[in-house]
């Protein structure tokens, strides 16, 4: 396979790091009380695991730990991250031997009972593996690896995931994958958009969803969805990779806020029910 | 080398493809290519993959089984992918 690396950047403007860094810090102030605990599930051939871990550590100060493949516990964590990579060599299709580790056994138990689960590109073709996202992610129609920025215009968000964001905003967040290219059958994709399901969709920087703006051929321009129970999404796009000031872009913080902010706000309907009743 | 076996062997020889109705790019740049070679009677091309898997099995029907599963758990994705396999036996068992 070809690999293309695409270093154009879009939209190139100044980047106020002071700005941002400062804004890191409020959110750490306001957060560190209330520490989540996150789990980043490591494969064989996961490259993005570190990176998950970080942002979700050092950048947002949540209480994260590893989680091994051939582990059969999810050591109490309140979301599971399914990171990128290339685990089990994407041997005969990508995420499809992942898929039978015996972590998944756990992980999709917890999915079940409304554990929240978040799939970053590998990850994301896990959870379609693993039937607890519909559909499947093909080879780019253009049979080249993009690694790039992309314009994602989010589409719902009512959502845990997607929650910090305005419906219509775009977020240039990089992809990096051969195989992202989602398909599913008509009455499916009927059925995704109906429920509001696709919450991010590949765009032009204006928030036009064009076919040109489309680096895979994916069905409506499709690049993030989550479950009919809204606790379990599939990105092909990395956050993690669009998070630390550092890197330039940091609208990839928005998803993780969400899903932060989302867990507080549980905990807090949780301690006033605790409250009422004592 | 002499295996002694207590079940026949068979072999099962299995095709997995594209679904008919999904674009195959793989198989459209290989078109071309063979256009280019002015092989213009080629029609169509799709590319599949092809698995061989040994199994120990009592009967055909048993090792048709075995492989049946293997295709819909694992081999093949439903979603996606559609699969064909013929078994035939390879050597007969000896008794133990």
């Amino acid at each position: 396979m070809r690999f293309e690396i695409c270093a154009e950047t879009l939209d190139p403007q100044p980047f106020d790091f002071a700005q941002d860094k400062s804004e890191i810090r409020n959110q750490k102030s306001t957060m560190s009380h209330t520490k989540q605990k996150f789990g980043v599930v490591v494969f064989p051939g996961s490259n993005c695991d570190h990176d998950a871990f970080y942002v979700l550590k050092n950048i947002f100060n949540q209480d994260t730990k590893f989680l091994w493949h051939k582990d059969s516990s999810l050591e109490g964590v309140d979301v599971v991250i399914l990171p990128g990579g290339f685990s089990y060599g994407d041997y005969l299709r990508c995420g499809a031997i992942a898929r039978f580790s015996p972590i998944m056994k756990e992980v999709i138990s917890f999915a079940r009972d409304g554990g929240i689960v978040i799939g970053i590109c590998n990850g994301f073709q896990i959870l379609c593996e693993s039937g607890l996202l519909p559909g499947a992610l093909l080879m780019n129609e253009g049979l080249t690896f993009v690694c790039r920025y992309v314009n994602l215009r989010v589409e719902n968000s009512n959502t845990r995931f997607t929650s910090e964001c305005n419906r219509g905003d775009v977020l240039q967040i990089p992809i990096a994958h051969g195989e992202g290219n989602y398909f599913a059958d008509k009455v499916t994709i009927e059925t995704l958009e109906r429920n509001n399901q696709i919450l991010f969709r590949y765009c032009s920087s204006d928030g036009t969803v064009t076919p040109d703006s489309n680096p895979n051929g994916s069905i409506n321009n499709i690049a993030g969805i989550m479950n009919e129970y809204g606790n379990v999404m599939g990105v092909m796009p990395h956050p993690e990779r669009a998070a630390d000031p550092v890197l330039g872009r940091t609208d990839g913080q928005k998803i993780f806020r969400s899903v932060i902010n989302s867990l507080m706000v549980n905990e807090n309907l949780k301690n006033n029910i605790l409250v009422e009743r004592s | 080398m002499l295996i002694f076996r207590g079940t026949p062997l068979y072999l099962a020889k299995i095709t997995i493809t594209l679904r008919k109705s999904i674009l195959d790019p793989q198989g459209k740049a290989i078109h071309h290519a063979l256009e280019s070679l002015q092989m213009n009677s080629v029609q169509e091309v799709r590319i599949g993959k092809h698995i061989e898997m040994k199994i120990d099995a009592p009967n055909k029907e048993e090792a048709v089984l075995v492989t049946e599963t293997a295709c819909k758990k694992l081999l093949a994705n439903p979603v996606m992918e559609d699969y064909t396999f013929s078994v035939e036996k390879i050597s007969e068992g000896f008794g133990i």
